[in-house]
Parts: structure tokens; C-alpha cells; sequence
């Protein structure tokens, strides 16, 4: 995002730095795990003036091809960047702002915080009460299965992270339950085409922040159950249930050695399954309206979630069966660095699409900043251009009052 | 969001204007729900029911309800009332029918009949002893509706979908709580 964001102010001639805590696409080389693949098709990875060329437009990169990727992208968009270089404070002055970094200094009129919306995973308070005896993990620290003790695990949420988790750990031989509360049933492909094809051309991707009824429900979605791989499968949880992974309720308190799930697994599939297939609705009636059907396969749809006879409301902690749990429950931002009072009690950021209520201070890469799809690579140009947009259109007024 | 023509009998802007004011005022928006009861006889109590706290302050009730609760002659009772446990069943259905009522209306739909059937399985054995892997309460609750409305097939079920998403009741059914019973 800070490198898409460089690359508008290269066109307008901004002076300005990229601050990078690590190597160019540092979170991609350190933050993922090993079998990992954008969720994104080949052909949407394009970024300000750049964009994949190779010969598999359909398929999904893996992340040493999106580091090279953005590296390549780095070096063709001459992206001023200082790599090695945490930001530990930012703080407002009279002229903009002093950012304090492990490598010196700086003053600047505008800060753009482009650190995203995955710095940290976030993992309920509920997992203090889970015994020692169960090994913790996140996505952080998870990189294959072979990272997990042997036996019995959980998984919590049923985000892409969770559903792509508890298959590859299904995989490895071990037993796994997902817990799953509200999640974003996709299927991969749709008539034929992959189902961001069809949020893309359909305009449901372009939906703006200020259109949607509710944004900030939507803006804390769980990620679509969406996995990349060579054969283009979905990874929905009638999937998962018959690769032998049991689905439970959401987690809902850990009690005496004793984890409490929700006995509301029902409505989760049934709001899941309803959304899904409005949104195919959507799709549907968009091919028809743009004379599309002929290009695409017809209309269809998938078997509703599978609902268990009952899902078992209790897993005893201490019993073994369990040895390790991944919590997949989302991440969130770290604004630890950052002294400005743009901070809302529930820890997220207080902007409108991206524009900070601190003058000169803006966002990216944040879910839904500016359209839904905001936090992908191929959302980045978008809105890193209206954003810079309105950067240099403040900067030109802080000339002009000068003047 | 009023919609025009649609009325069910719920006042959506009202809850919608509060929703807005109770964003910002958290403390507001803490209640808490009263009943005291009174044993008669046998298995035979009365629990009445009538004040609350919220917004702020004390609320009331226009009236005080009071609600008995037996167990029937099957069990050696004299059936004065309902069992405890079908109370759950009333509060369930009236707490989704009145979600379902609600989220009609806020999407502009206009109901002509909810009707809803519930049973609650439960085996005996467990609050008889007789079996410890037994629990006491429900093991499956199955809620039946039966919904006439201007709206698709598709939009009922998100009707009851969204009421189950939004319902007390419902959580506080599949959910664990903090329960303090203790002796003054």
C-alpha cells in the first residue's frame, strides 16, 4: 500500500519518503504461512502502472511470486524507500509532524499509514483461561502443520485463515475441529469464472465506503472461505465436513479446563448460505442486465451447509484430545507508535475513506476504507490515488495560506 | 427508515434513534431485568414481576404480571400452572417473533401471520439422577415457523435468520452465562 501510495506521489511530484520496518514486502516474507496463496486471480494483481504478465492470468500466487512481485514493482516505480526503518512515534506539530524512527528523524507536512489492518494477530481474552497443557498458536506463528504438536486440534474462527488452516492440518493426519461463528461463505469459482471476476466486473467489488448501509459492520467481516490453489477449488465447510473436520459452534467461554461452544451453529450456516446466494442474486441479475449470460455458464447453485445432527457444545481441555489450538480470529492494527488522538475506544482508526480527522494524516489498506475491495492488491491503485488525491490538494492549500 | 404502507406495528425509527443516542452513551444502554418469587406450596411458586433498571434509572411496567410455575400431575403435582421449563419456550418464541416483527418492518416487509410451533427435548433421567451423563435442561430445541408475508421465500428466512442473530433469548439460550445463586 505505501508503495502504491509512492508511486501518486511520484506523478505529482511530492517529496516524500517510504518508511519500510523491514525488507520491501516484509509482512508477505515474514507473516504468512508456507503454503499460502493470494486469495486474488493472477490477473488482479496490478498496482499503479504495473501488473502481472505471465502466462497463468487465472491462477493464484504464491508468496515468494508476490514478493518478487512487488519487489519488481519497487524497483520499476523508482519507490523511494528506507528499508530497516520501525517507526516509533509519530506526534503532531505546529507544521505537521515529527516521526521518530530506529533510523533517524524526519519532519513532514503529511503521513500517510499505509501499516494496513494485519499487524497483530487478535486472539480473544477467553484464551487465558485455556491450560498450559494446550499449545498455542496464531497465524503469526503457524507456519505448517509440522509446527504442531502431534494430536488433536481446534480451530478457532472460519475466516480464509481458518477454513485454509483446518484443511492443510486435516491433511497432515491430525484431528481437527473449527469452531466457526459469523463467517463469508464464497464459492470459488461461479459459472464458470472465479467468483472475484464476478465481484469485480459485477461492481459489487467497486461498492464505495459512503453507499454502504452499515460500513462498519462490514468493515469487521471475517476475510471471504476462500482458498488459491491450482485447481481452483472452494473450500466452503460442506468441504471441510467431508474431508472429515468436525464443525462446531463459536467458541464462547473457557470454563474450569472446559471449552463452551455456541449451540447457534444452525443460523450461522443458514446467514451464511442466505448472503451467499443474495449475492450470487446480485451476479446473476447483473449478467443478464449487461447481456453477459452468453459468455458465462448458467446460473447455479450450492447445496446449503451441511448442518450437523448436533454439534457437540463442550470439549474437557484436560482430557488430551486436544493438544494444540489455532486461533484464527482475525488481526488487527497496531497504533501503538502513533500519538495523534485518532483512536476510537474500540482501537480502530477514525477516518472518512481513508482521510484522518488529524489535518495531513491518512490511511490505507484498511478493510472497506474506501470500497469493498480496499484491502486487496488490486484495490490498492484505487484508492491510493483518491487518497494521495486529497493529500496534494492539502498540501496546495497549506502553500497557498502561506503565500 | 420508514417505508410506506408497511405497518407491523413496530416503531423502527424510535429503535433506530435510540441505537444512534446509545452509541455514544454505553452506560445508558446498561439494564436490568427483575423477578422475584414467591413458593406457595408443593412445587408451586409465584413470581411476579414489574420494575427494571435502564437508561439510567428505574423503570416500571405498566402492571405488575405475576406468573405461576408448577410441574404437572404426572410428577406427583397439582399442575397449577405451566413448568418451568416451557417458560423457556415462551421466551424464546416471543423473543423471535418479536425480532422477526421488528426486522420486517425496518426492511419494508408486511406481515399478515407468525406463527410459530416450539419443542424442547429433554431427558428426565437427568434432573432425576439417574444418570449423570444425562444433562438436566433441553438437549434440542426446535423452533417451526410459519410466516405469511409480502416477501419471497428467501427474504422470510432472513426475516427469522436476522431475528435469531439479534435475539437475548436465543443467546442467552446457546450461549453459557454467568449464573450467582446465592442465600441472604
Amino acid at each position: 500500500m505505501g508503495l502504491a501510495a509512492s508511486r501518486h506521489l511520484n506523478a505529482r511530484s511530492i517529496d516524500h519518503v517510504v518508511l519500510e520496518r523491514g525488507e520491501i514486502a516484509n509482512s508477505w516474507r515474514r507473516e504468512r504461512w508456507d503454503s499460502l496463496r493470494l486469495l486474488t486471480p493472477n490477473w488482479q494483481s496490478r498496482l499503479p502502472g504495473f501488473h502481472y504478465e505471465g502466462a497463468d492470468p487465472d491462477g493464484y500466487m504464491t508468496m515468494r511470486e508476490v514478493i518478487d512481485f512487488i519487489s519488481r514493482f519497487a524497483a520499476v516505480s523508482d519507490v523511494p524507500v528506507r528499508t530497516n526503518t520501525t517507526v516509533t512515534c509519530v506526534r503532531r506539530t505546529d507544521t505537521g509532524y515529527d516521526v521518530t524512527t530506529t533510523n533517524g528523524n524526519l519532519r513532514c507536512r503529511a503521513v500517510v499509514l499505509a501499516s494496513g489492518a494485519c499487524n497483530v494477530p487478535s486472539v480473544p481474552s477467553l484464551c487465558q483461561a485455556v491450560p498450559p497443557s494446550i499449545q498455542s498458536f496464531t497465524p503469526f506463528s503457524y507456519r505448517n502443520p509440522n509446527d504442531l504438536p502431534e494430536g488433536g486440534v481446534l480451530i478457532v474462527g472460519a475466516s480464509a485463515t481458518g477454513v485454509q488452516l483446518a484443511d492443510e492440518i486435516r491433511r497432515s493426519g491430525r484431528s481437527v475441529t473449527l469452531s466457526v461463528g459469523e463467517h463469508v461463505r464464497l464459492p470459488r469459482t461461479y459459472r464458470g469464472r472465479d467468483v472475484l471476476w464476478w465481484m469485480d466486473r459485477s461492481g459489487v467489488w467497486d461498492q464505495r465506503y459512503d453507499e454502504i448501509d452499515d460500513v462498519t459492520r462490514v468493515r469487521r467481516l471475517p476475510s471471504p472461505q476462500l482458498i488459491g490453489t491450482p485447481q481452483r477449488t472452494t473450500l466452503d465447510l460442506n468441504a471441510l465436513g467431508s474431508a472429515g473436520v468436525e464443525i462446531i459452534g463459536r467458541l464462547a467461554a473457557v470454563r474450569d479446563g472446559q471449552a463452551l461452544f455456541s449451540g447457534g451453529l444452525r443460523n450461522q450456516f443458514a446467514l451464511a448460505d442466505l448472503k451467499m446466494n443474495r449475492l450470487l442474486g446480485t451476479f446473476d441479475e447483473w449478467a443478464r442486465s449487461h447481456e453477459r449470460d452468453a459468455e458465462v455458464d448458467p446460473p447455479e447453485r450450492f447445496e446449503p451447509t451441511h448442518a450437523p445432527a448436533s454439534s457437540r457444545l463442550k470439549i474437557d481441555l484436560r482430557n488430551g484430545e486436544l493438544r494444540s489450538i489455532v486461533w484464527a480470529t482475525g488481526f488487527r492494527p497496531d497504533y501503538r507508535w502513533l500519538d495523534v488522538p485518532v483512536i476510537d475506544d474500540k482501537g480502530h482508526l477514525r477516518h472518512d475513506g481513508g482521510v484522518v480527522e488529524a489535518p495531513g494524516l491518512y490511511a490505507l489498506g484498511l478493510p472497506v476504507l474506501r470500497r469493498r475491495k480496499s484491502t486487496f492488491i488490486y484495490g490498492a491503485d484505487d484508492d491510493a490515488r483518491e487518497v494521495i488525491d486529497h493529500l496534494g490538494h492539502y498540501l496546495a492549500t497549506l502553500v497557498k495560506g502561506r503565500s | 427508515m420508514t417505508t410506506t404502507g408497511v405497518n407491523n406495528g413496530v416503531n423502527v425509527q424510535a429503535l433506530l434513534d435510540a441505537r444512534e443516542v446509545l452509541k455514544g452513551a454505553p452506560e445508558a444502554a446498561q439494564f436490568t431485568w427483575r423477578a422475584s418469587c414467591k413458593w406457595e406450596n408443593g412445587t408451586h411458586s409465584k413470581t411476579k414481576i414489574q420494575s427494571f433498571f435502564g437508561l439510567g434509572q428505574e423503570q416500571n411496567h405498566k402492571t405488575e404480571t405475576s406468573l405461576g410455575a408448577d410441574h404437572p400431575e404426572i410428577f406427583a403435582s397439582e399442575d397449577h400452572a405451566i413448568t418451568p421449563i416451557e417458560y423457556v419456550l415462551v421466551g424464546l418464541a416471543s423473543c423471535l417473533t418479536a425480532g422477526v416483527a421488528a426486522v420486517a418492518q425496518n426492511r419494508g416487509i408486511q406481515l399478515r401471520s407468525v406463527e410459530s410451533k416450539l419443542e424442547g427435548k429433554m431427558d428426565i433421567r437427568g434432573i432425576l439422577g439417574i444418570d449423570t451423563d444425562v444433562r438436566n435442561g433441553y438437549d434440542d430445541i426446535k423452533v417451526t415457523f410459519k410466516i405469511d408475508a409480502d416477501a419471497s421465500k428467501d427474504q422470510i428466512e432472513a426475516l427469522v435468520a436476522q431475528s435469531q442473530k439479534r435475539s437475548a433469548v436465543y443467546d442467552v439460550i446457546t450461549n453459557p452465562v454467568n449464573v450467582t445463586v446465592q442465600v441472604v
